[in-house]
Formats: structure tokens, C-alpha cells, sequence
């Protein structure tokens, strides 16, 4: 039988790959909008249903960033909300470690598991910005360096916690169970975890992290990794890197998945899609967009530059970051210099304008053809180790995944390597995960 | 004709008899389960109550976390108010504000908030970050907290959102504010990540016993539920906090078909507890029809509703549905069906103007 695929469906994040000004966008914050993507998904018969989070508004340049989406709803409430309307469908979300404590976030996913009979997944994300802190009554007490430690220790409290209560008429009965103590570097507490032992043991834990310390996150701690690794050779670098780490923590290769995340466009011929696909990037770095990416790199406010004229013979600024705050792109640029050098280059040979550049350089749509296309490329990818399946980033709210549910899945299936059913109630009976003792 | 009342039910675990899960009838294994929550919010909806409180606590006692406990029971019910307690002592005021500006858009403008302090020594261990504040220091904070949160729902004025294709805007930033608090206890800069709730501001209920907490009421909360010995007491605690537009009485109550019978109800679960039940509330035993009575009598000194805490879940939740609301209606004292589709509808609040919306210049 060939290897199984896995797919998730990303509700559309607040960033320029979601494109609002479609006519056929919807609200981002309306529940109708949630129960949309998320029926479509269990029609299809999705792993799961995935939120992010981010915990303060992007700004740039000292404003708050006004061109992408803006605004989400509180990850947990919905995920529950969500549990009345689907009844198989995994309801994943990312909390975060650094502004919560361990207690009341294992009630809250202990919680959820309950509530939606066994779908609760935990995407667990650290941050350690002040500017993210300052929304928070401990303001950014984190060390950069220190977040991979808190986010261990308080996965480790949490985990403690979930294994420490029995099923519920045990717990009612016994008024000494669920006792715990937990002590380490971040975290020093006692007493009794008061919700009962959840479906799942505990939620299915998922983590994005790509740094060395993140993949040895992953490995030590979650069922399931996020990545950026789309393609073919980078998919099967980094899925046979992570894989490979299990083995130090005693975990077998079945026990940890992973999950590119991966956007598509599709079409009736290869030439449709790809014209599609190109008229979606225009949607999506708009010239105003254009010059806000470049800002990013060069650090500069650049708002007088045309986006349809070249690019600045100015340098960067390498000096702290004081244009963009609270996005998780920013920066990642190592050095500056040598990538603006390299776009300008780039941009002289090819004749692109800065706008032209940016579509170019910022991120493609990973599967771009017909649904008989599409659905060989990501088989293959999966049967080669490039990955274990794709969490889907559709562009569109919250219609955006019907044309790949309608089309592309049938053709997984008659293939004999997406369900057709699923087989049992829990994320972690789609995912082929065991229940934690 | 008697004045309508407003009638909300508290819901906890099997009922708030600590013995009530040990009856042959309860199903102490379902009470984690969203069916078992939903029937009873169901219920609660069918007799056209107000709305229904959901307990929750961080101590020892096996519970549900109760936002979404109310976010699962939302999109299958349609006109009652969810009001989940969520504490302020060890949590943030800004994942607070958002879990319930998002309980008012799952539920479409049915959201409230109970506010909890937590005092107790064995909950601060299971944050293991501070020692428990003094009386006034805890209430003070507590203010501080229902003012965050209030002033993070108004950070994003309702027309915020423009999606202006020409200037591709997808907000109107000038809408969006920061809210600068900065306080003793902690300081929170904004704005929310959720923009404002469809009723503005849910209501903000709590549960008072003294002059402290009636201060911090009157100063933050939009209803108060206080816990009167009877009609003579009930007057002189409305007088302390008749600034608000509500305050409910909380009642523990018992109901069968007769006196003699709910007496023997209570006396039997007090038997398999090992003591009597005795609660901060009155405790009503007693018919439907002496339920009415009494709630008729004390409103008399000014309440304006009561919050009625079953002694047994289901049973006596539906004697409320079944027998008192009829009871009530019949003498004229209770809405037939809902006449608004949003908690501040059925309290007879209007949505509040946004504190941060500054009107354009007259020219």
C-alpha cells in the first residue's frame, strides 16, 4: 500500500498571500467565514483545521501595516465554536508559550479535547519581542535566547499535567488525583490539574520551528512539524534532517509528521493555471506591498520610490531593525547588503521593476496546474520523503479551498492514497498517532 | 400587573449541591462532554431565560474551562446570553478581552462576562507566580483589569475595516487605537487583535457580598448578582448599588411538587454528602409556584432579576423551565418568547457609543 497522505486546511492568515480584495472574499472574522472552510474541509475529509495567532498588530514605519488583512478572532473560542459544526475534523491552533502560563492552557486544550470529543491540536509557538510584550502584564521578560527553553519546559509542565488526571468518574471520586509538582528554570508550581483526562490523553502537539534549535524541538517534543520546504529537494532534505533526530529522543520515523505548508492555484490546461496563478501574484504584491517588502530589506522608509521604476542605488541600512515589528518575516535577511546587491542585479538583467522584482523574489504558489497535475506533484513529493503531507494555504476566504476539495481530493483518492472516509473520531486516529499513556 | 423580571440560571457541574453527581439519576461520566452542556443550555433556552452563567474556577474542583464550554454551546443555540466566568487574578486581560469579543461574534451578540477573583491560596500555586494581593489591593486590580478589557473591545471603531481597493487599505488605521494603559498592577498598549464585538460591549456581570466588591460593581460591572437574606436585606444591598441598571438575587433553589418533597430531595443529597449544604445564597426549597412567590415578593425592594443556582442539574433547571416559568408568565411577570436577538437586547441595554470614535468636525 503507498504511503498515506495528510492534508490540513490553513484558515487564510493576516499576510499579503490572502487576497482580500477578491470579489469573492469574505470576512475574516465573522464565524460563518470559520464554519465555511471548516465543513469544506471535513467534506473532503481533512486531517484537520488550522488558526494561527499573532498577539499584536503588524506595524511599519511606526504605523500600524493597513494593506493585508488586519484582525482574527481569539484562536481557542473559536476552535471550540468550531467543534458544534464538524464532528471529525482535528481543530489545531497555535497558542503561544511565552505569553500564557502552563496551567491554564493545558485546561484550555484538556478543554477542547473534551469539547469536540478528541480533535484538539496545540501549535506551540514561543516569541520573546518587547513589542509584542507590551500588551502583556509581563511585558517582553524573554531573552531571545531563552524562548527554546521556556517553550520545552512549559510543553514538559503542560504534558506532566495532561498525564496527571485520570477519566472522569475516577477524578470525582478520588479527591487526591490529578496532584502534581513541577519545578524547573521557568516554572514552579503545585497543586491539582482540575480538568479530567481528555480523549486524547493530551492534544496532538504541533511546532513550526525551522532554526536547529526548532527542528530539535520538534523532535524531542511534537507529533507533527510545519515547514517552509515545499519543493522536492529542499522537502526531502529537511524531512530526512528531522527524521533523522527522533532516534536521540527514542521515537520511531512514524511518530513524527511532516507538514509542509503549501499554496496551490488551479486550472482547466497548464496554461490557464499559470496564467491564474501569475494574476494572483499581482493581487498579492500590489506596488504599495512592493515597496513595504522592499522596506523590510533595506530598512529604510522608502515610500517616495515609484514600484513600477527600478530598485534604490541606496544601501540598506544595517543598523537595528526600527522600520517593521511584529511579523515573523522580518528580518530574516542575514545580510542585507549582499541580498540587496543580488536583487538589483537581478532586477538590471531581467529588466524588472521594483514591483516585478518583488513577485519574482517573494513566495510562489507551490502547485500551480490542473487538478490531475496537481494531485501527481503532491503524491510524489509525499511517496519520494519530501514530505508527509500539506497543510493548504488557500488565498481566497473562506471559499478558497472548494475548487482543490472538489477536484483535486477525488483524484488523491482514486489513487488509493488520501481516506475516503476517516476511520476513526480523533485527530490523532487520522494522523496515525497513539494515545500517550 | 407585576413588572417583568429577568431571569438567569447558573449552571455548575451536576448541580450546585456538592453531592448532586452522586444521584442515581446524574451521569456524573457525561458532565465533560458538549451534549451534556448543551442540553442543559437548551433547556435553559427553551423556557426563554435571560441567560445562563457557567462557573468556573482554577482550583481543586473538576471543571471545563468556561469560555469554551459557552463558545461550543453557541452555534447551537440562537437567543441566550452565554456568560462564562473568567478569572482576572492569574491571567491577561488582553486574552480575556479577545475570547470574549470572539464569544459575541461566534454567538452574534449573545456574549457576557462573569468576572472571578481568585483568592485562594491553592490557585496562585497552580500559577506559581505571586502571592495572594489583599482585599482592596485585589479588587483595585481586578478594576483595573475590567478596564483593559473594556477599553481593548472599543480599540477598533465598528467601520475600521474598509477593504479600499483604490488605496488598498484594509483598515482604516486612524479607527484602530492604542489604548496606553498603564496602571499600578501592569500596563497593556493595544489595540486588540479582534476588532469590536457586534454588541460593543458584552455585559459585564459579577457576584458582590461587601462593600468592597459592591464598589468594585458599581464601578465596572453592568449587573450585579448579591446575595440577600431576605426582603429587609435585599433593600438596604440595593441601595448600595442601585447606580447600576441591574442587580440580580442568586438563589439556590430546590423545587418538586410540593414543600415536603424538595425538603426531602435537599435532606437526602445532604445525607450523601455528610453534612448540610449551606451556600453564600439563600436556599429555596420549595414548589414552582412558592418560587414565584417569593421572587415576586423580594422584587419588591428593587431587584431586578434573579440568577437561580439549581440545587440537581438537569432536574431542577427544568422545574425552573417547566414550572416556574409558566407560573411566572401566568401572573404576567415574564416574557413569553425573546423579543431581541442580543444579551444587551434582553437586559434592555443599548449598544454604547465607542469611547476612542471621535465625531468629524462640524464644518
Amino acid at each position: 500500500m503507498p504511503k498515506q497522505i495528510h492534508l490540513a486546511a490553513h484558515f487564510p492568515g493576516v499576510n499579503n498571500t490572502t487576497v482580500w480584495s477578491d470579489p469573492e472574499a469574505g470576512s475574516h472574522i465573522e464565524f460563518s467565514s470559520f464554519v465555511k472552510l471548516a465543513q469544506t474541509a471535513e467534506r473532503a475529509k481533512f486531517d484537520f483545521f488550522f488558526l494561527a495567532e499573532g498577539l499584536r498588530l503588524r506595524e511599519q514605519g511606526g504605523q500600524i501595516y493597513d494593506l493585508d488583512v488586519v484582525g482574527r478572532p481569539d484562536t481557542f473560542t473559536v476552535l471550540a465554536a468550531l467543534a458544534a459544526v464538524t464532528t471529525h475534523l482535528g481543530l489545531a491552533g497555535t497558542i503561544n508559550s511565552t505569553f500564557n502560563e502552563p496551567y491554564e492552557v493545558a485546561r484550555q486544550f484538556a478543554s477542547l479535547d473534551h469539547l469536540s470529543d478528541g480533535r484538539a491540536a496545540w501549535n506551540v509557538v514561543t516569541s520573546w519581542d518587547a513589542f509584542t510584550g507590551e500588551n502583556f502584564r509581563r511585558g517582553g521578560f524573554l531573552a531571545e535566547q531563552d524562548r527554546y527553553s521556556r517553550a520545552t519546559q512549559f510543553l514538559e509542565t503542560a504534558k506532566e499535567l495532561f498525564a496527571s488526571v485520570p477519566a472522569p468518574e475516577d477524578f470525582l471520586r478520588d479527591p487526591a488525583a490529578g496532584t502534581f509538582a513541577h519545578k524547573d528554570d521557568h516554572f514552579d508550581i503545585a497543586g491539582r490539574f482540575n480538568v479530567p483526562r481528555s480523549p486524547q490523553g493530551r492534544p496532538v502537539i504541533l511546532q513550526a520551528g525551522d532554526s536547529d534549535a526548532g527542528r530539535e524541538f520538534a523532535a524531542a517534543t511534537a507529533d507533527a512539524i510545519f515547514s517552509r520546504h515545499g519543493t522536492l529537494a529542499e522537502g526531502q532534505a529537511f524531512y530526512a534532517d528531522v527524521k533523522g533526530r527522533l532516534p536521540r529522543y527514542g521515537r520511531e520515523r512514524d511518530e513524527l509528521l511532516v507538514l509542509p505548508a503549501a499554496t496551490f492555484v488551479l486550472g482547466d490546461t497548464e496554461n490557464e493555471a499559470q496564467e491564474k496563478a501569475r494574476i494572483v501574484r499581482r493581487q498579492q504584491v500590489s506596488g504599495a506591498t512592493a515597496i513595504k517588502f522592499l522596506e523590510q530589506l533595506w530598512n529604510r522608509d522608502l515610500s517616495s520610490y515609484d514600484p513600477d521604476g527600478p530598485l534604490p542605488s541606496v544601501d540598506p541600512d544595517v543598523s537595528d531593525n526600527h522600520i517593521a515589528r511584529g511579523r515573523a518575516s522580518v528580518r530574516m535577511h542575514r545580510d542585507p547588503i549582499a541580498v540587496a546587491t543580488e536583487w538589483r542585479a537581478r532586477a538590471e538583467a531581467e529588466k524588472l521593476s521594483i514591483r516585478e522584482l518583488i513577485i519574482e523574489v517573494t513566495g510562489r504558489q507551490n502547485f500551480i496546474g490542473t487538478p490531475d497535475s496537481v494531485a501527481t506533484s503532491i503524491n510524489e513529493l509525499v511517496q519520494a520523503d519530501a514530505s508527509d503531507g500539506f497543510i493548504l494555504v488557500p488565498h481566497v476566504t473562506p471559499g478558497g479551498l472548494d475548487e482543490f476539495a472538489g477536484k483535486v481530493v477525488p483524484l488523491l483518492q482514486e489513487r488509493g492514497v488520501f481516506r475516503t472516509d476517516y476511520e476513526g473520531p480523533t485527530l490523532r486516529d487520522h494522523l496515525g498517532l497513539r494515545v500517550p499513556e | 400587573m407585576a413588572q417583568p423580571l429577568h431571569l438567569a440560571v447558573a449552571l455548575d457541574g451536576a448541580g450546585w449541591h456538592p453531592a448532586a453527581w452522586r444521584t442515581a439519576e446524574a451521569r456524573p461520566a457525561e458532565l465533560f462532554t458538549a451534549g451534556y452542556w448543551a442540553d442543559l443550555v437548551r433547556e435553559a433556552e427553551s423556557g426563554t431565560l435571560d441567560f445562563v452563567t457557567i462557573e468556573d474556577s482554577f482550583g481543586r474542583e473538576a471543571r471545563l474551562d468556561a469560555v469554551l464550554i459557552a463558545a461550543r454551546v453557541a452555534p447551537l443555540t440562537s437567543r441566550i446570553g452565554l456568560v462564562p466566568t473568567a478569572t482576572v487574578t492569574h491571567t491577561e486581560p488582553f486574552h480575556i478581552s479577545k475570547a470574549l469579543a470572539t464569544l459575541d461574534y461566534v454567538s452574534t451578540g449573545r456574549a457576557g462576562w462573569r468576572v472571578q477573583l481568585s483568592a485562594r491560596p491553592e490557585e496562585a500555586a497552580h500559577f506559581g507566580r505571586r502571592a495572594v494581593p489583599g482585599i482592596q489591593e485585589h479588587f483595585d486590580e481586578a478594576a483595573d483589569f475590567v478596564e483593559v478589557v473594556r477599553r481593548l473591545w472599543d480599540s477598533w471603531e465598528d467601520d475600521a475595516e474598509i477593504r479600499d481597493a483604490a488605496t488598498g487599505r484594509f483598515i482604516d488605521r486612524e479607527k484602530l487605537h492604542y489604548i496606553d494603559f498603564d496602571g499600578k498592577y501592569f500596563s497593556v498598549k493595544g489595540p486588540s487583535i479582534t476588532p469590536r464585538p457586534p454588541q460593543g460591549q458584552p455585559p459585564v456581570t459579577a457576584l458582590a457580598h461587601a462593600d468592597i466588591p459592591y464598589a468594585f460593581a458599581t464601578g465596572s460591572a453592568d449587573l450585579v448578582y448579591v446575595t440577600p437574606a431576605g426582603v429587609d436585606d435585599a433593600r438596604q444591598i440595593v441601595a448600595k448599588v442601585s447606580s447600576l441598571p441591574h442587580v440580580f438575587a442568586d438563589l439556590v433553589v430546590f423545587l418538586e411538587d410540593s414543600e415536603q418533597a424538595a425538603r426531602d430531595a435537599k435532606a437526602r443529597l445532604d445525607e450523601l454528602a455528610g453534612s448540610p449544604y449551606t451556600s453564600d445564597a439563600s436556599i429555596f426549597t420549595g414548589t414552582p409556584s412558592q418560587l414565584a412567590d417569593l421572587l415576586l415578593t423580594w422584587q419588591e425592594a428593587g431587584l431586578t432579576g434573579f440568577r437561580l443556582r439549581p440545587g440537581r442539574l438537569p432536574a431542577d433547571l427544568e422545574a425552573i423551565t417547566r414550572g416556574l416559568v409558566p407560573e411566572l408568565r401566568q401572573r404576567g411577570a415574564f416574557r413569553k418568547e425573546y423579543e431581541a436577538s442580543t444579551l444587551r437586547g434582553l437586559l434592555g441595554l443599548t449598544r454604547p457609543a465607542n469611547r476612542y470614535r471621535q465625531e468629524a468636525p462640524v464644518a
